[in-house]
């Protein structure tokens, strides 16, 4: 009687599969390269088909790359489940993709504000959603966030930016608790300086090369790490910057 | 920074997803010892419903219909297809407390109807040993109570359905209209369509507790012949087993017989017909989380663990016995098990390989006894003791392919582990020979181990046929699939 012909089974256990989203440069591209070394299957996503494909060839290994817009969340699902069916299962995902338009002082854009608000925060919901459902189903998996020192105040200079990465730790960490009693780990990466193209022509200090985040970024996810800064040290910043009064921290230009 | 302006323009603000909502999962029987990575659909309307139809028939893929996955085995899962998830299409369409008569989406779970008609005094006429199934889970199982005997199954309470067929058809039936639909979509295992609408009857109560006395037997001899004694009077009866324990003890264990506390017995109905009389703390002693007891109880998960339970279970209701009847709610009564939130988890819950099966078998009043007292000698036998067994007794039913009979049913829960995995199925295959020759069947919301020649063995041959008969005309393409239906009666080759 079946006339309908049958999908292809998925059949997956643990193993060592990862999705980068924001893959094409910087910190995304780092981590897809120090997985694939790692013995990864990596998924790796971003708009720049381009740069995919260097990375790809970059990288060796087994890297299935996707041209996508994150803040086109219509095509998320779909999109994910093909990755996840091409890559024959999935253990971790890391969501970098963002963005950091400059803001002038006096600058109040919603087109700028709200593209972020796409990219860095509905971007990170439309994937790690996704992610959530199949992990919390399998009982396993790592899901990491890439948020930024910047989420801690509100700073007069990229007030959307900001918020943004508050807006993912507040998010990621009721995810965490959501995930924990499945046992799967979601971990927020605050990095301090990284040496990408968002830093270029910045006043920087504590820089570090993307290649050492990435590697960092794995080890604290490993460690099961809930919220963490990259490189360690800049939780000192994180815990001075909160301690500010508003009515002092009012007056500071950064 | 890439530099790269956005473009083109994020479409945050005019977004519209897809219809119905899809999602890759892994998807499993509540046992846990059987899943499978699939895309999963959650339409929210009759409409989105029928989009998915037609999207699986345009892409040319399977779809097996899925509640909320409280069936054991493979019931509710399609390795092979998608799953199509009627969860989210959960409200209350009609609800009238004068008659008790309540209409219902598909997704609506147990739970959410009893919270939901309580207060008006009334109670689901049928439950199942927990709230979490969906109506039209319950009604594509024919799911039974510890009322089995003296009110049927659910199918024997639902008044009328509507379902939508793969063929396209939007039908409703009842026992006059479409009633060979009626009678075999009821314990359909969800092969001929979906359930949308839903009218079921409920049962009249005047209080929130239900008077229970416990009643300790030796045997399973003595438990029988309890229950047959109380089958008049008592509303629930239901027999939990030690199956550890053996020779002149075999089958000693437990019985609750519940019943009804009628109109002015209570002195405050209000008070107990409500949802918070109803709900067990969710704190044990006040301090322990429940949500953490399955850690405990994973501690005692083996063969000598469950045995010192089973034993101090049983020396328990020596105790319990003596006891005056007490009261308990309807819902602590009927749902004990779901107030240790992920009790399941103490069998491990390594997807696939750890977990549970449990083996129910349906068995005529005349063969019952000795049939079940084979079966837990040859657990014995064969090193695999059940952790649980539990005890029903049952009626008969017009649905073509329902599991009741006038007898009994035996309930084994099993523990999986990959090094026995073989040699369970084999005894559950061995189990089945036994069932199969006292004139026994099976239940496809436990199953995990039948075979097909067992199905067409333990099942009337002119039903399976009619039943096939009326697959092929509202499912004409097969499109209704699942693991069970393609394990279980996989259909002969054209
Ligand atoms: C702890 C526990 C105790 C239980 N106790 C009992 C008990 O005492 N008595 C008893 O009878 N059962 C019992 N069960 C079994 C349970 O009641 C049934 O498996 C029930 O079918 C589960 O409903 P569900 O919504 O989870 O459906 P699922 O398990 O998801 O699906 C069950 C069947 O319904 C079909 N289906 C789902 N939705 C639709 C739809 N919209 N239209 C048509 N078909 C559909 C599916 O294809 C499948 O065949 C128990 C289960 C558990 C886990
Ligand atoms: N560098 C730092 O000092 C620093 C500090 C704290 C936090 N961070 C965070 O770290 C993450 C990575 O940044 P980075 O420093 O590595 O900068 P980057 O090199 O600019 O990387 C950003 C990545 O996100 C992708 N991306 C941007 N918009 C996207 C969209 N709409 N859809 C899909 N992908 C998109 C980019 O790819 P395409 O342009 O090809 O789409 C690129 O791969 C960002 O979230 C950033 O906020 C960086």
């Amino acid at each position: 009687m079946p006339q309908a012909t049958a999908a292809p089974t998925l059949v997956s256990t643990p193993g060592k599969r990862a999705l980068v989203i924001g893959a094409s440069s910087g910190i995304g591209a780092a981590l897809v390269e120090e997985l694939v070394r790692r013995g990864y299957a990596v998924g790796a996503v971003a708009r720049r088909a381009s740069e995919l494909q260097a990375l790809a060839s970059r990288a060796g290994g087994k890297v299935v790359i996707r041209a996508h817009d994150v803040s086109r969340f219509a095509e998320v699902p779909a999109l994910f489940e093909d990755l996840v069916r091409e890559l024959g299962g999935l253990d971790l995902v890391v969501f970098a993709a963002g963005i950091m338009p400059e803001v002038e002082r006096h600058e109040y854009d919603s087109e700028k504000d709200l593209a972020m608000l796409a990219i860095n925060f509905g971007g990170c919901v439309a994937w790690c959603n996704e992610a959530a459902k199949l992990f919390r189903t399998q009982r396993s998996g790592t899901l990491i966030g890439i948020s930024s020192i910047a989420g801690e105040r509100g700073r007069k200079g990229n007030p959307m930016y900001g918020a943004t990465k508050a807006a993912m730790n507040h998010y990621l960490e009721a995810l965490r608790n959501r995930l924990a009693e499945v046992g799967v780990v979601v971990t927020t990466i605050k990095p301090g300086f990284i040496d990408t193209v968002m830093t270029r022509g910045k006043k920087t200090f504590w820089l570090i090369g993307p290649d050492e985040c990435a590697r960092q970024i794995l080890a604290k996810a490993a460690k099961k790490k809930g919220e963490t800064f990259v490189p360690s040290r800049w939780w000192f910043v994180g815990f001075v910057v909160r301690w500010i009064p508003s009515a002092i921290f009012r007056h500071m230009n950064f | 920074m890439s530099g790269a302006k956005p473009s083109p323009a994020p479409t945050v603000f005019d977004w519209t997803p897809a219809r119905p909502a899809s999602s890759l999962e892994y998807v499993e029987g509540w046992g846990m010892a059987a899943g499978s990575h699939v895309r999963v659909l959650r339409p929210r309307s009759t409409e989105e419903l029928a989009a998915a139809f037609a999207l699986a028939k345009r892409e040319g893929v399977t779809l097996g219909l899925r509640g909320t996955g409280n069936s054991y085995g493979d019931a509710s899962l399609n390795e092979r297809g998608w799953v199509l998830d009627t969860s989210r299409m959960n409200r209350i369409l009609a609800w009238d407390p004068r008659t008790g008569v309540a209409t219902l989406e598909p997704g609506v779970t147990i739970e959410k109807l009893w919270k939901s008609i309580l207060a008006d005094g009334w109670w689901p006429r049928v439950v199942s040993g927990t709230m979490f199934p969906t109506i039209a889970g319950a009604a594509a199982m024919n799911i039974h109570g510890k009322n089995n005997y003296a009110v049927g199954t659910i199918g024997d309470a639902i008044r009328e359905f509507d379902v939508l067929t793969p063929a396209g058809e939007h039908l409703t039936c009842d026992r006059e209209r479409n009633a060979d639909l009626f009678h075999a979509a009821i314990g359909g295992f969800g092969m001929l369509g979906a359930f949308t609408r839903i009218v079921l009857e409920t049962k009249k109560v005047h209080s929130g507790d239900v008077r229970v006395r416990a009643k300790s037997t030796r045997t399973l001899g003595e438990m029988m012949a309890y229950i047959e004694a109380h089958r008049g009077d008592a509303d629930y009866l239901v027999g939990w087993v030690d199956c550890f324990a053996r020779g002149r003890a075999l089958g000693r264990g437990l019985i609750h017989h519940a019943n009804y506390v009628h109109e002015g017995e209570d002195p405050d109905p209000r008070a107990s017909l409500t949802v918070e009389h109803q709900e067990l703390p969710a704190n044990i002693l006040g301090v322990f989380p429940k949500d953490q007891v399955w850690r405990a109880l994973r501690l005692f998960n083996h063969d000598l663990g469950m045995r010192a339970i089973n034993f101090a279970k049983y020396h328990a209701g020596w105790v319990e016995e003596l006891d005056e009847p007490y009261l308990q709610s309807h819902a602590g009564f009927a749902f004990l098990l779901d107030y240790v939130p992920n009790w399941k988890w103490a069998y491990g819950r390594k997807p696939r390989e750890l977990g549970l099966i449990q083996y129910q078998s349906f068995v005529p009043k005349e063969t019952a006894e000795a049939t079940y007292r084979e079966l837990l000698e040859r657990c014995q036998r064969a090193g695999l003791v059940p952790y649980l067994g539990v005890f029903k007794r049952h009626r008969p039913d017009p649905f073509w392919l329902t599991h009741a009979v006038d007898g009994w049913s035996f309930a084994l829960d099993f523990k999986v582990e990959p090094v026995t995995r073989e040699r369970l199925w084999k005894l559950c295959h061995e189990l089945s020979e036994v069932v199969i020759a006292a004139g026994g069947r099976f239940y496809f919301a436990k199953d995990l181990v039948l075979r097909p020649e067992d199905a067409r063995r333990a099942f009337p041959s002119d039903k399976v046929e009619r039943f096939r008969a009326l697959k092929l005309r509202h499912d004409p393409d097969g499109v209704l699939q699942t693991d069970l239906w393609r394990r279980v009666f996989a259909a002969p080759t054209r």
